[in-house]
């Protein structure tokens, strides 16, 4: 097993871009993500009821959003059990064609503040085709 | 219908134990597309300083997802469940929850607001072992759209 990298308080600065993360989200994610979660509404996997409450389609679960977003964090860590804090604001649903390629997620993050205390803000920017589909996206990580 | 504001603070009965498994922590890393060992690998976990594998950062909601659905099935809450969307979500994390926690989950009406017609209704969740230890804190925010 190759020793795990856990990212240190001191090699940390305000400023710092964490490695830009890019996912593709199709329907047998949604439906993974929904046995996964217990999230069975079924906007997130019936393309006629999602038409019929005015969505534009199927759409991806706000929490498996947030949850792709929060890996950029937690694999810039290197320890999951790092972030004490993650708080997320949806702006903007993440259609889900029903075809292979799915939709792209990318997540970029940015190191916001660095608290004495070991405290690390991350703020990330989530973006699907180009829109931001989280308008508040944000990460604190103890660090020693 | 405007939510009553007088809801705010009222407080559900504590769940059920739910017990965390570790399949269930590699089920949930899988559909995020997470390779991390230390969501499935006790040894794994142990080298990072954990007693056991841990949950993804965003684990907590399938057990507030469920403490949630209390209030919202509330008759004095009366929210229309199909105009609903989630808004906003926060985990605070007073440790990673680990495989083998036995947990307790309590519901809080935090927040209640009405803007433009919309009904928004802020829920916590509080969960616990069965000893007490405080795990994790949910906070959810959930937008009932008016009628158009």
């Amino acid at each position: 097993m190759t020793p795990r990298q856990i990212r240190r308080l001191a090699d940390v600065q305000v400023g710092a871009e964490l490695p830009e993360q890019t996912s593709r989200v199709t329907r047998a994610d949604l439906v993974r993500y929904a046995g996964a979660s217990g999230d069975f509404n079924v906007i997130h996997w019936n393309e006629r009821v999602a038409r019929e409450v005015g969505l534009p389609g199927v759409i991806a679960h706000g929490m498996l959003t947030a949850g792709l977003a929060a890996r950029a964090v937690t694999s810039w860590v290197g320890d999951p059990g790092a972030v004490v804090d993650y708080q997320v604001r949806f702006s903007r649903p993440v259609v889900v064609p029903d075809d292979d390629a799915g939709a792209e997620l990318t997540v970029r993050g940015r190191v916001a503040a660095v608290g004495e205390d070991g405290r690390v803000r991350v703020d990330l920017t989530v973006t699907s085709g180009g829109d931001k589909v989280l308008s508040l996206a944000r990460a604190v990580v103890v660090l020693s | 219908m405007a939510l009553d504001a007088g809801l705010v603070g009222r407080s559900y009965p504590p769940s059920a134990v739910y017990e965390v498994g570790r399949e269930k922590i590699a089920e949930f890393a899988t559909a995020l597309g997470d390779p991390d060992p230390v969501y499935r690998d006790p040894a794994a976990a142990r080298a990072a300083g954990h007693p056991d594998v841990i949950a993804p950062p965003t684990f907590a909601i399938v057990l507030s997802l469920g403490a949630g659905n209390v209030v919202v099935e509330d008759p004095d809450v009366g929210i229309d469940y199909s105009r609903v969307v989630h808004g906003e979500q926060r985990f605070t994390h007073h440790r990673p929850i680990r495989a083998g926690d036995r947990l307790v989950a309590t519901a809080t009406i935090d927040t209640v607001r009405t803007v433009a017609g919309n009904d928004m209704l802020t829920t916590r969740v509080d969960l616990a072992t069965e000893d007490g230890e405080p795990v994790c804190t949910t906070h959810s925010m959930l937008v009932a759209r008016g009628p158009a």
